[in-house]
Parts: structure tokens; C-alpha cells; sequence
């Protein structure tokens, strides 16, 4: 490893990285702008100057900028040298000659890069008297604010939003000292990622607009480590809590996961958090003739737990924790997954297949550096967001592998080496019902219905292993399509399989493990991804219960009087003649829940529930990666995690074992004992005794402010703050300072680093990973033995039929969740509902854009304006799901019309 | 007999009263010093403010702390009121005006006002504070170093007389009242004085700057108000002591009783008292100690030695 | 030595000075102008409320008393919804008036604020705000800043250029 010499002392430093990073990753404080660790150096700040020196002699050296120069061997710099500094300092004054007057109304201030560069470079003084430049600003959506005069013209933003996550409406305008960065037309910024800039953009010029709403400083807000609820990806995300709010969500940098990004569902959908819908005290109904009204709510559900009578349903959006309790509570053979039909086939197929085969499951950051992808059915842009983020990652890397050595350019050059790749990319092949996003990246997309992209699937596999069936009968551009995947995979290293439940089809689930499972075999590194619904879908089938249909059925034979509900409407899991049919005959609907929805409308008893801001919990993600979230918050109302309902009501019950828990530690180290799969979950983070030089680790930063006034006008005397018997967090600002360990972080912060930039003060070296460690741990291994359990029985083709369409589902980033769309902002972009038809279809049933379609499914009448779309093939039909208003229609399925 | 109840009743009367009074006094004079006005609402010239302190003392929260020694950390106060008022049991406030006119009233004193040191102790000790702790070592040193220095000077006094009797003593002076033969022997014995009841500038136990309030930080209510009357008492104590031995006690010109005389030059005693707080720092804790045993010790001494020599030579 | 009774005597010749108490309540000290008393949330010019809700006094604030929430009102200007200060912890410091970017708020030459009732010490924005520019006339934030509100747009403000025309490439 080199040696370089920085102010006179030697250090080992990465070959490989340039001199900034290496000043970084050794903890020395060097301002900078433009240079981001995931998106490279172009040397357009002039921030990072050091002075340079040919050898101990020199003692003149020359100014160079650190983000343009690799580390060399026995280089000598100084980033503390004069020259140095005044250069850095008058850079940093240039930059402010036209910076407004703003960090009072600035949602920036207080955690601002520019601040805190300004300060690190002592420009402590105006000295400039003239006239400033201005800009006017743009609507740019309900996510993002923008305040153009704050811009120091760094690039980072366009530079993220077209380079790295292929956005199209965002760019550089005007020239010289006018240049802008906005759009070409005011309107909403249509990338999946634009909530990004916010944390990208050193400045004030785009800051997060939902914060705005209730804004609270970075310094005020009460945050813990959590995990996104977004999906089934399991985004590591900060959350931020005050005066009882949710005010803000922040990326947690995982370098096994999502990195330096969020998608906006996941940063901009906690608002359901604060929704008016919450439900915050316990409600019992009563009959007219019911006399036990005002005994304690936990006694009124004790005397509803019949034995064998009680049933229990889980939920794939409720922690690992509630989850297992109720199972523990109703028992194993009353306890039911509260999941549809369909996506329980489907998630239950992955992990059997994660399991049982030999191909490991990728996560995010994987999946970034594969370096072939397919995707069989899968829309990721809106099944699962921040995968269509590693995907491109993985596209736009691929060509810079290859160029860096014909140009001898480190690949952080960034400029230079997007000049050299031009438009180059990786080979990418997607084959789905209709077009997705990222079509404009793919060498080749194809779009057919669900089972045929499962023959292709099972055609590439027959190409790429002779024991693999050959599929009969595929047309000729099916079986063009699958050479030319099944040529490109032969020659990938470490390719990358996609599907998942977008594509509604069991069938292309395993497809795509005969695919990877073939490439295996002939011992490529081959990777497999399936996405799952929710952000414990995975954890909740790994668990393990009966279907919920068998709980209906099971009503409905009278053997089921109460049914505790956990978390979980059922109007999303059953059609709605079941879900009826179901709460007609059960005598007792427990539901434990945070939002009023249809099935509390059925409920006889409402125990408020926490949501991921008021819980502790672990969720497990689709790659099997279990990870813990944290309490933000403790709320001054009945609201409590449901495992802790659940174990209170096993005390009321007497239960034998649950009786005996009470906290979160002892739940999880239950869990760990209990179940095989669950083993390890206990060392997911610090145990609640767990302390840093015997103090726990505060959830406010040092400068929280206003503690003896924020309830003064309740009581001058302050309450005595809540304790945390879970964790080894305190919901104050006492405690320990520093750095704690990397699962439990609850903010960014170091000496002289406000801003989310001080992430780098956490990681081993600039973009790698934690410094203990990236938090999370796979619950799930490939089983290698020798004997891969490929799937043989190859679907039939579909094809059209008269009078019949087929509906398959199509998601939607904002809307198809539950949870996020009580968010304004993402209720103002979720689409109306509708139905998608193809126009040779839409000729026949004589209806064009816009009509409306009726058509009856299962006694339920639809009626959908019709959207036409020429990618889906003839014979099939797409509809959205969950959207708000669309009362669901199981997908796929043939109807009638 | 009967006389004897009236004369004890009549010393403790007066002189509890004299150390309520001072509170009053004190407060006024150091405010006169320092340009203020001092305690001037309640009544009369802010008189009643005695009564209100000592209302207020009653009221307080009479607090034992949990961690304390109990039994000492109750007793400590009263052993310094005790000891004291014992003191005054051998003062001659005029002829015939005496508790108990001892021979070896002077010893009596002496023995008396070192048992002073055990209520500071023992109130540091028992509070089990670390602060309270510290004042409690510090007083003890304090107290017992310049006790020897104030024995010393005394015997300068006795020589003189030749008597340990302080009615005896007073009675020699009537040609020359002994401070100006004994000057030297004075100001050790007004330096030691005001060492041995801890007063500024010589607080050192209490040092609140340092030690919150030393060795009483955990006292409150009429506890602490034992140990403040003690502490007035003292002054009064010493002021009597400094009276009896340097400045001829009762004795004055005969236009004035001579209790009267007694009271007039105890009372510019305790002005000077309250003159030093006024004006002067605290030395440092060393500086103390230092002062005590390298300058005092010596001098005391040798003030001893040159006063038996001249006596010997004068009468040889 | 000598020192101490020359200073004794000079101490001792105090009683013969002019006393310096001011007989309070009958006699009023006059305070000067940045006494730090009473704090206040002062106005523009105007007659806008100053305070744009920036929380710096909060974070300034070594006892943590105050408290407050900012929002922004349909001109685009910033204010806080509530503003709370718990003037029984309150140790008069100054640090939130020095922190103030804004001169919103202003410690004011005036103690009499004693209560009874600890609970009174609270004042809300409604006892804060006053009806006057304080000690600094004149000074108008929104002047200064960038951002702009109505009847102030981009380019209004002092020493600014009007807001550059991004469809243009002259030079
Ligand atoms: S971008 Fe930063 S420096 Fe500029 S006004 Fe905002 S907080 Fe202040
Ligand atoms: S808008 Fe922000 S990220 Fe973009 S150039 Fe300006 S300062 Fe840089
Ligand atoms: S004067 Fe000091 S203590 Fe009082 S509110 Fe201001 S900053 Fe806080
Ligand atoms: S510092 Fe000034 S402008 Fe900012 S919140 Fe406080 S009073 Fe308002
Ligand atoms: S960070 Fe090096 S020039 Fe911008």
C-alpha cells in the first residue's frame, strides 16, 4: 500500500482513490463540494485545494486540486500549508459573493454543507460590497423546494439526477456566471429518486418540502435508526421525531444496502405517522346491552380469547416481534398469514427457492455491481424502487470497467470517464407485461404476457443446460430474444436475475431460479433477487402460518369466534365478498392497528398500535437481511408497539411463556431460540444493557434545544423524560457522544460536520462500509450441495381469448402501498384509478382512452376508464393495485368482459 | 444561692441575646462599610429582622440527609453552643458579677474552647460530604495549631499576674492595663481569637468559595442556626477574653458602672471583629497553616521567654 | 502588614460615605438601554412580526427555555406559529438576542415580571410580541435576504441584481 506524506506525517493510504478520499477516509478535515463518494471527482468547486511537493526539499509545492489526483507513492502534501488555506479560504468567499442573506429561512441551515465549509475555512467575513446575482425559482413538485440563489454551482445535483439516476427533467441552463439548474419548464421532477437532491445538494437549493410543512432543525429532531416501510427492500432510513411528529426521514447510509440514497416513497411517506386517521386510544364497542363498560380495556379482550376459538392473523408490514408473539399467543395452528392469495404463493416460492438452491440472493449493493442483468416480469422502478437504482448502477458500470484501462483513468474521474464511455452500456434485458422506466437502458426489453415471459425464462435456461426442458412451440422472436440473453449470460462473471411478485406469476419465479441455477451450474457467479410486497414479507412467511383463506373457511365452519388482527386490513388481502363473508360470521374482530381503515370499521375492539416510530422491532427484507429498527419516539398516548399489547394481553391470559417476557431484548432472544430460521436475530444490535462508558446512547443531538419550554405551557414543572427499558438509547440528550455502534446510529453528526456529509467520519473509508460493520445480518444462505431442484413443467403460452382479458397487476411507486399514501405529497402523484387496455383490445370492446370499462369479477362490479398502451400485448389488461378508490380485483386472473 | 440563679440567668439572657443581636449588627456594619444600608425594613431600623431570621430558621425544613450519621450529625451543633457558653462560665463581667469564680479560670477557658473543635469535626464528619469533610479537617488543624499559639501568648498574661484567676488578673491591672506591656502577646492572642472561631478572615472551614459551606454545607434550619449563634458567641467570647485579659475587664473611670465598661469595650472588640470581615481576603489554606507555625509559634514563644526574664530580673 | 490596616482604615472611612442603594420600590434605578431584563419579540418597520422562526435562540439558549415552531404564512414570509419562553428558567443571559439574525428578539430594560405562581412565568407569543421596533429601528430582515415574499420579489431586496434571464446566453 503507498505512503503519503500529509504535513510531514507518513500514512498508509488505498491505492486507487484519489488524495481527498484518502484525507477523508484518514479522518483529516478537508473542505469540498463537488467530489461525492458515489459520484466521483470533476474538479468543478475548487474547494479541495492542497498544496503539493516534489520532494522534502520543496518547500514551494504547487496547488493542486486533491479530488483530481490519485495517491501515488511517497507523495507529500499539505493541506495545512498557507497557500492552501488562504486559496481555500478565498474559493469559499468567491463562492458567497452571490449567496443570499438566508440561513435564518434557510431549511438547510444547521445542517448545511456550506456552512459548514465556510466555517472550516474561516471565511468569517464578507468583504464583498457589491451587488448580488439572483434567480427566480421553480415549482418543482410536492417533494422538493427550490431556491435557486443559493446555488454555488457545484453540479452535484445534475450530476446525480441525469448521470446517476437517469432522471430526464433536471439540468444545467443559461451560461457564465448564469447558470441554473432547475427545469426547462416549471412542474413536478419526475425521477423516482428526486428526494436524493435534497441530501445531495450542499445547499439550500433543494430541501425537502414535507419538511418545510412542520419544519424542525436537524439539532431539535429526537431520531433513531430505522428501517423504510416503503417496501420490501429494507432501506435503512433516519428518522426524526418532534413535538410528537414525524418531521423528516434521512438517509442512513448501509453500505450493504442502500447506500448514500433513498427512493420518495421512502424518504417523503412517513406522513401517515402524523395522519389524522391514527388511531390513539383503545375502543371497545358495545352492544346496547353490553353492562361491562369502564373495566380496563385488556380485560374486555381476555374475556373474549375463547380457547380454540381464538384465531390469530399476522401481517407482513408488522415487525418480526408482533408477529411471533401472536403466533406464540393463539397458537401455531391458530395463526393464519394475513396476506392475499397470490402473494403469498409467490414470496413463500422465492424463499423456498433462496433456500433450497444453490444461488445466493443479492442485496442492493450486489446487485450494483452485477455485470449482466435480467429482469422477468418485474416493473422495478415501482415494485421496488431502489433496485432500479442498483440496476443502473450496474449499467453505467459496466462500460467504465472496461474503459478505465484503455484510458488509464481512475474510474472516480468522473468527467473524463463519461466522456470516454459516452453512451455506452451494460447489458441489461427486461421482459415484462408492458414498458418500465428502465426499457430506455436495455439492450433488449420485450413485452409479452406473464406466462410467456416465463417460457422465455425457461427457453434462456434450456439454452444455457441441456437438462432443462426445451420449450415447445415459442414463436420466433420469443426464441431470438432468448439467444441472445442466454449468449450475453454465458459470458457474465457475475450476472443478475430479477423477479418478484410485480409479475403476479409463480411461473416466472421459476424461471428466473432455472436461469440462475443453470448459470451456477456452469460455474458462473450467478445472483438472484426476488422482490417481495412488504417490508417483512419475507420475515412473516419465514415465520410461518396457515393461508388466510383457510381462516375464512374456517369462520365460516363456525370453529372461529375471535380473531386478533394484527396490523392489517383485510380488505387488501381478500376480495371483498370473502372479506364480508369472513367478518359476517366471526364474533370478535381484535384488531391492533395505527390508521383507521375498513377492517376497524368490523372491529369490536381497537388496541392503537405503534407504527415504526413508535416501535422496536426487526424486519427481515428480501434478500433475507434481517434488520432492527428503533423507537423514535415515545407518544404521550395509549399508542404502544403491538407485541407489547400482545404480551399484556398474555398476562391478563397467563400465558405460560409469553407471561415471562416483557421486553424487547427478551422477545428477540426468545425468537433467536425458537425458531431455527430466526437464529442470530438477538445480535442484530446492542442489547438494552448495552453501554458506552456506562451511558446509554442519546437519541438528541447536543444542541436539542428548548427542554424546559417545550411543555412549560402544559406544566412549568418538565415531566421526567420517558425511559427506554428496550434499548440501549435514551429518548434525551444525556449520554454518550461519540461514535456508537454502527446498528444503533441515530443521526450523522461530528465536530465540525453538520450536514449528512458526516457520514464519512463513520466509515472505514469514504463509501465503504460502517465502521463496525454494515449493520442487518442474511438470515438466509444458498444450500450448495451438488443437486440443484430445477423446475421442468414449462407454462403454456398465453394466448388471447375471445370475449376474455387477462388481468395482470401493475404497481405504482405512489400508491401501491399502503402506509405512504396518507402522505400528502405522495397522494397528490398517485395516478386515478384505471384499466390498461391494448388498442386492438380496446377497438373490440369499442371503448378508447379515456371511456369508462365495466366489466363484473367474482359478483364485484368494476367500473375503470380505460388507458390505452400498445406494449401490452393483445388479450391482456393491466390494472393498477391499491391504489386508494380501486377496490381490488385479484390480479392475474382471466375475466370475463 | 438565689443571687447565683439570678447571675446565670442573667449572663445567658444577655448573652443569647447579644448573639441574636449580632446578626443584626453584623449585617448593618458590614453594610455601613460597603456604602449599602443594610437590613432597614423590618421595624425599627430593620430590628425585627433578628425575629424574622429566626422565625424563618424555626421553619426551615429540619433536614437529617439520608446518608448522614444521625445521632453525631444531631449532637455536633449542640457541643459548640455548649462549649462556649461554658467559656463565659469563668468570665468576670465586674466584681461580683461572676458564674464561678475558678482559680484556674484561665485553663477552664483554654480547655473549653478547644472542645469547640469537636463540634466542628464531628458536624463535618457526620455529614458524610465530601465538602463538609474537607472544612471539618481543615477547621480541626485550624483550631487545634493556633490554640497552641493562644496559650502561648496567655502565658505572658499569667506571668504578669501571676494568677491563673481572671478576676485576679483583671485586678492587676489596675496601673497598667496589661496590653501594653504585653502588646506582642495581644496581637497573637487577637490573631489566634479569631482563628479559633473561624472568622473571616480566617473562614477557612467554611470557605464558601471553595467548600460550598464547609463543614456545615448539610445543616439546615435551627441546626444551622446553632452553629451561626456559636459562631457569635464566639466573637463575643473572644472579645470578653481579649477585654478581661488586655484591656483592664471591668475596670474604667468610676462615672460608669463597671459592668457597663465591660459591655463598651467588648462591643469595640466585636466592631473590630466585623472590621476585619469587612476589609480583609481569606489567606489560602497553607498560608495559614504556614503564617501559624512559622511566624506566630516563634514569636509567642519568644514573648513568653522575654516577659519571664524581665519578671525575674525585676524581681531579683 | 501594612496593607492590611491601611486597608482597614480605608474600608473603616466607608461609613462616612454616600450610601449607594437605591431604595427600591419607593426609588426606581434607572437602567440603561441594554439592561437584560424582559424579553420581547419586536417588529419590522412594517409592522411584520421580525422573527422568521430560525430557531437560533432556542439552540443558543444554555437553559433550553424556549421553544417554538416555525410556519410560513401565505406571502411567503416565516413566523412562528407559537413561541414559548419559561421565564422561570429564564437566566437573562442575552445569547438568544445575540443569536437573533433577525433583531427579533430583545431583552428589555425591565425585571418586574415576579409571580406568585410559577406557572405564570410561561409567556406565549401573545405576551412577547410587542408593537415596536426595540432598540434596533430600521432594520428590516426580508431587506437583506434573498427569498423572496410579497410585494418583495427576487431582485428587491438591497444589492441585488434583477433575476437573471436563463433563456439568455449574452455574455
Ligand atoms: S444554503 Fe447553507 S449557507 Fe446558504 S443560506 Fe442555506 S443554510 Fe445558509
Ligand atoms: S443546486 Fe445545489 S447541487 Fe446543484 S449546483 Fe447548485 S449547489 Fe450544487
Ligand atoms: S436570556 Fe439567556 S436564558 Fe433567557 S431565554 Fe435568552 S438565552 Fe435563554
Ligand atoms: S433567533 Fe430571532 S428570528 Fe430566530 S427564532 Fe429566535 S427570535 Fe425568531
Ligand atoms: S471537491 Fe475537489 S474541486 Fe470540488
Amino acid at each position: 500500500m503507498p505512503i503519503i506524506h500529509i504535513d510531514n506525517k507518513a500514512y498508509e493510504v488505498k491505492e486507487g482513490k484519489n488524495l481527498l478520499e484518502a484525507c477523508l477516509s484518514l479522518g483529516l478535515n478537508l473542505p469540498y463540494f463537488c467530489w461525492h463518494p458515489a459520484l466521483g471527482a470533476v474538479g468543478a468547486c475548487r474547494q479541495c485545494a492542497v498544496k503539493v511537493f516534489k520532494d522534502e526539499e520543496d518547500k514551494k509545492g504547487k496547488i493542486i486540486m486533491s479530488c483530481m489526483e490519485p495517491v501515488k507513492d511517497q507523495l507529500r502534501l499539505s493541506i495545512d500549508d498557507k497557500d492552501a488555506r488562504n486559496f481555500r479560504e478565498h474559493v469559499i468567499g468567491w463562492l458567497m459573493t452571490n449567496h443570499p442573506h438566508d440561513c435564518a429561512v434557510c431549511d438547510e441551515g444547521g445542517s448545511c454543507h456550506l456552512q459548514d465549509m465556510t466555517v472550516m475555512t474561516g471565511h468569517s467575513y464578507r468583504d464583498y460590497h457589491f451587488t448580488k446575482r439572483t434567480y427566480n425559482n421553480q415549482y418543482l413538485g410536492p417533494f422538493l423546494n427550490h431556491e435557486m440563489n443559493r446555488c454555488i454551482q457545484c453540479y452535484r445535483c445534475v450530476r446525480f439526477y441525469k448521470d446517476f439516476a437517469g432522471g430526464k427533467d433536471l439540468d444545467v441552463f443559461a451560461a457564465h456566471n448564469h447558470v441554473y439548474f432547475g427545469r426547462q419548464q416549471e412542474g413536478t421532477l419526475e425521477s423516482e429518486f428526486s428526494g436524493n437532491l435534497a441530501e445531495i445538494c450542499p445547499t439550500g437549493v433543494f430541501t425537502d418540502k414535507t419538511l418545510k410543512q412542520h419544519y424542525t432543525r436537524k439539532w431539535d429532531l429526537t431520531s433513531a435508526a430505522s428501517v423504510c416501510q416503503g417496501c420490501g427492500l429494507g432501506c435503512n432510513i433516519i428518522a426524526g421525531e418532534r413535538y410528537g411528529a414525524v418531521r423528516q426521514i434521512t438517509n442512513r447510509f448501509n453500505g450493504a444496502v442502500n447506500g448514500y440514497f433513498l427512493c420518495d416513497r421512502g424518504r417523503y411517506g412517513y406522513e401517515f405517522v402524523n395522519s389524522k386517521q391514527r388511531i390513539k386510544t383503545p375502543m371497545v364497542y358495545h352492544g346496547p346491552l353490553d353492562k361491562a363498560n369502564g373495566i380496563p380495556v385488556l380485560q374486555h379482550v381476555q374475556q373474549r380469547m375463547k380457547p380454540g376459538k381464538t384465531i390469530g392473523i399476522g401481517s407482513p408490514r408488522a415487525s418480526l416481534e408482533s408477529n411471533a408473539v401472536l403466533k406464540e399467543l393463539v397458537g401455531a395452528e391458530n395463526f393464519y398469514l394475513g396476506v392475499s392469495a397470490a402473494d403469498h404463493d409467490l414470496v413463500s416460492l422465492s424463499l423456498k427457492i433462496l433456500q433450497q438452491g444453490p444461488v445466493r440472493s443479492a442485496s442492493l449493493q450486489d446487485a450494483a455491481a452485477a455485470d449482466v442483468v435480467l429482469i422477468l416480469g418485474e416493473d422495478v422502478t415501482n415494485t421496488a424502487p431502489m433496485l432500479a437504482l442498483s440496476v443502473r448502477q450496474a449499467i453505467r458500470r459496466i462500460p467504465v470497467a472496461e474503459v478505465i484501462n484503455q484510458i488509464h483513468m481512475p474510474a472516480w474521474q468522473d468527467a473524463a470517464v463519461r466522456e470516454a464511455v459516452q453512451d455506452n452500456k451494460g447489458p441489461l434485458y427486461i421482459l415484462n407485461v408492458q414498458e418500465t422506466k428502465l426499457d430506455e437502458l436495455a439492450k433488449g426489453a420485450y413485452h409479452t404476457a406473464p406466462d410467456n415471459i416465463a417460457r422465455i425464462g425457461f427457453g434462456v435456461s434450456h439454452l444455457l443446460s441441456s437438462k432443462m426442458p426445451e420449450v415447445k412451440g415459442m414463436s420466433e422472436q420469443g426464441k431470438a430474444i432468448a439467444g441472445e440473453i442466454a449468449a450475453v449470460l454465458k459470458t457474465a462473471k457475475n450476472p443478475l436475475i430479477i423477479a418478484g411478485y410485480g409479475g403476479g406469476s409463480e411461473a416466472i419465479i421459476k424461471a428466473a431460479a432455472n436461469v440462475a441455477w443453470s448459470l451456477h451450474d456452469m460455474g458462473i457467479d450467478a445472483m438472484l433477487t426476488y422482490t417481495v410486497p412488504e417490508c417483512n414479507s419475507a420475515g412473516l412467511e419465514m415465520l410461518g402460518g396457515h393461508r388466510l383463506e383457510s381462516a375464512v373457511d374456517r369462520a365460516l365452519n363456525d370453529e372461529a369466534e375471535t380473531v386478533i388482527v394484527l396490523e392489517n386490513d383485510l380488505y387488501r388481502r381478500l376480495n371483498q365478498h370473502r372479506a364480508e363473508q369472513f367478518f359476517g360470521k366471526v364474533k370478535d374482530v381484535i384488531l391492533l392497528d395505527h390508521l383507521y381503515n375498513p377492517t376497524a370499521e368490523k372491529a369490536t375492539i381497537i388496541l392503537p398500535a405503534g407504527t415504526f416510530a413508535e416501535s422496536d422491532g426487526t424486519l427481515v427484507n428480501n434478500e433475507g437481511r434481517a434488520q432492527r429498527f428503533f423507537q423514535v419516539f415515545s407518544p404521550d398516548s395509549a399508542v404502544q408497539e403491538s407485541w407489547r399489547w400482545l404480551l399484556q394481553i398474555a398476562n391478563t391470559t397467563g400465558h405460560a411463556t409469553l407471561s415471562a417476557l416483557e421486553h424487547l431484548d427478551d422477545v428477540v432472544d426468545h425468537i433467536a431460540r425458537s425458531y431455527k430460521v430466526f437464529e442470530g436475530i438477538d445480535t442484530l444490535a446492542p442489547h438494552a444493557g448495552f453501554r458506552i462508558a456506562g451511558q446509554k446512547v442519546p437519541r438528541e443531538p447536543h444542541r436539542f434545544s428548548g427542554r424546559t419550554a417545550m411543555q412549560a405551557n402544559v406544566n412549568v414543572s418538565e415531566p421526567r423524560p420517558p425511559q427506554d427499558m428496550d434499548t440501549a438509547l435514551s429518548f434525551t440528550m444525556e449520554g454518550y457522544r461519540g461514535e456508537p455502534p454502527s446498528s444503533m446510529i441515530p443521526f450523522f453528526w461530528a465536530p465540525g460536520w453538520n450536514s449528512v456529509q458526516s457520514v464519512n467520519k463513520f466509515q472505514v473509508e469514504t463509501g465503504g462500509p460502517l465502521h463496525d460493520g454494515n449493520p442487518g445480518r442474511r438470515l438466509i444462505e444458498p444450500h450448495v450441495n451438488g443437486h440443484t431442484p430445477f423446475y421442468t413443467e414449462v407454462p403454456e403460452p398465453y394466448l388471447p381469448l375471445r370475449e376474455h382479458l387477462l388481468l395482470v397487476p401493475l404497481y405504482h411507486i405512489f400508491g401501491s402501498e399502503e402506509l405512504s399514501i396518507h402522505t400528502p405529497g405522495i397522494a397528490e402523484r398517485i395516478p386515478a384509478p384505471y384499466i390498461m387496455l391494448h388498442s386492438e383490445d380496446a377497438k373490440r370492446l369499442q371503448v378508447t382512452e379515456g371511456h369508462l370499462l365495466h366489466f363484473t369479477d367474482n359478483g364485484h362490479h368494476y367500473t375503470l376508464p380505460v388507458i390505452v398502451n400498445d406494449t401490452l400485448q393483445e388479450g391482456v389488461a393491466g390494472i393498477p393495485v391499491g391504489l386508494p378508490g380501486m377496490q381490488i380485483s385479484e390480479a392475474p386472473q382471466l375475466i370475463k368482459v | 444561692m438565689i443571687n447565683f440563679w439570678w447571675i446565670i440567668g442573667g449572663v445567658l439572657f444577655a448573652l443569647l441575646n447579644t448573639a441574636a443581636g449580632l446578626i443584626w449588627v453584623e449585617r448593618r456594619m458590614l453594610a455601613l462599610w460597603q456604602d449599602r444600608y443594610g437590613p432597614n425594613r423590618a421595624g425599627p431600623f430593620g430590628l425585627l429582622v433578628v425575629l424574622a431570621d429566626t422565625i424563618k430558621l424555626f421553619f426551615k425544613e429540619d433536614w437529617i440527609p439520608p446518608f448522614a450519621d444521625k445521632v453525631v450529625f444531631v449532637f455536633a451543633p449542640g457541643v459548640v453552643m455548649l462549649s462556649v457558653l461554658m467559656s463565659f462560665v469563668v468570665i468576670p463581667f465586674a466584681p461580683g458579677i461572676i458564674v464561678a469564680d475558678l482559680n484556674i479560670g484561665l485553663l477552664f477557658f483554654l480547655a473549653m474552647s478547644s472542645l469547640g473543635v469537636y463540634s466542628v469535626v464531628l458536624g463535618g464528619w457526620a455529614s458524610n460530604n465530601k465538602y463538609a469533610l474537607l472544612g471539618a479537617m481543615r477547621g480541626a488543624s485550624q483550631m487545634i495549631s493556633y490554640e497552641v499559639f493562644m496559650g502561648l501568648a496567655l502565658m505572658g498574661v499569667v506571668v504578669l499576674s501571676g494568677s491563673f484567676n481572671l478576676g485576679e488578673i483583671v485586678e492587676a491591672q489596675r496601673k497598667v492595663w496589661f496590653v501594653i506591656p504585653q502588646f506582642i502577646g495581644f496581637l497573637i492572642f487577637l490573631v489566634a481569637g479569631v482563628a479559633e472561631t473561624h472568622r473571616l478572615p480566617f473562614d477557612i472551614p467554611e470557605a464558601e468559595s471553595e467548600l460550598v459551606a464547609g463543614f456545615h454545607s448539610e445543616y439546615s434550619g435551627m441546626k444551622f442556626g446553632m452553629f451561626f449563634i456559636g459562631e457569635y458567641l464566639g466573637v463575643t467570647l473572644i472579645s470578653g477574653m481579649l477585654v478581661t485579659l488586655y484591656f483592664g475587664g471591668w475596670l474604667g473611670p468610676a462615672f460608669l458602672p463597671p459592668v457597663l465598661w465591660f459591655v463598651i469595650k467588648t462591643f469595640a472588640f466585636i466592631m473590630l471583629f466585623i472590621l476585619f470581615r469587612a476589609s480583609m481576603p481569606r489567606p489560602r489554606y497553607d498560608q495559614l497553616m504556614e503564617y501559624g507555625w512559622k511566624v506566630l509559634f516563634p514569636l509567642s514563644i519568644l514573648n513568653l521567654m522575654v516577659t519571664a526574664a524581665i519578671k525575674l530580673w525585676l524581681n531579683s | 502588614m501594612f496593607s492590611l490596616v491601611r486597608s482597614m482604615w480605608l474600608i473603616f472611612l466607608h461609613m462616612f460615605h454616600k450610601r449607594e442603594t437605591f431604595q427600591y420600590p419607593e426609588q426606581k434605578a434607572p437602567l440603561p438601554a441594554r439592561w437584560r431584563g424582559r424579553i420581547a419579540l419586536t417588529r419590522d418597520p412594517d409592522g411584520g412580526e421580525r422573527c422568521v422562526g430560525c430557531y437560533l435562540c432556542a439552540a443558543a439558549c444554555p437553559v433550553d427555555c424556549i421553544s417554538l415552531q416555525a410556519t410560513e404564512d401565505e406571502a411567503g414570509r416565516r413566523y412562528p406559529e407559537f413561541f414559548r419562553i419559561n421565564f422561570s428558567r429564564c437566566i437573562f443571559c442575552g445569547f438568544c438576542e445575540e443569536a437573533c439574525p433577525t433583531y427579533a428578539i430583545q431583552l428589555l430594560p425591565d425585571f418586574e415580571m415576579a409571580e406568585y405562581n410559577r406557572q405564570n412565568l410561561v409567556y406565549e407569543k401573545k405576551d412577547l410580541l410587542i408593537n415596536s421596533e426595540g432598540k434596533y429601528p430600521g432594520y428590516n430582515y426580508y431587506n437583506v435576504a434573498g427569498i423572496a415574499i410579497r410585494g418583495k420579489d427576487k431582485g428587491d431586496a438591497q444589492q441585488e441584481e434583477p433575476p437573471v434571464d436563463i433563456k439568455s446566453l449574452i455574455p
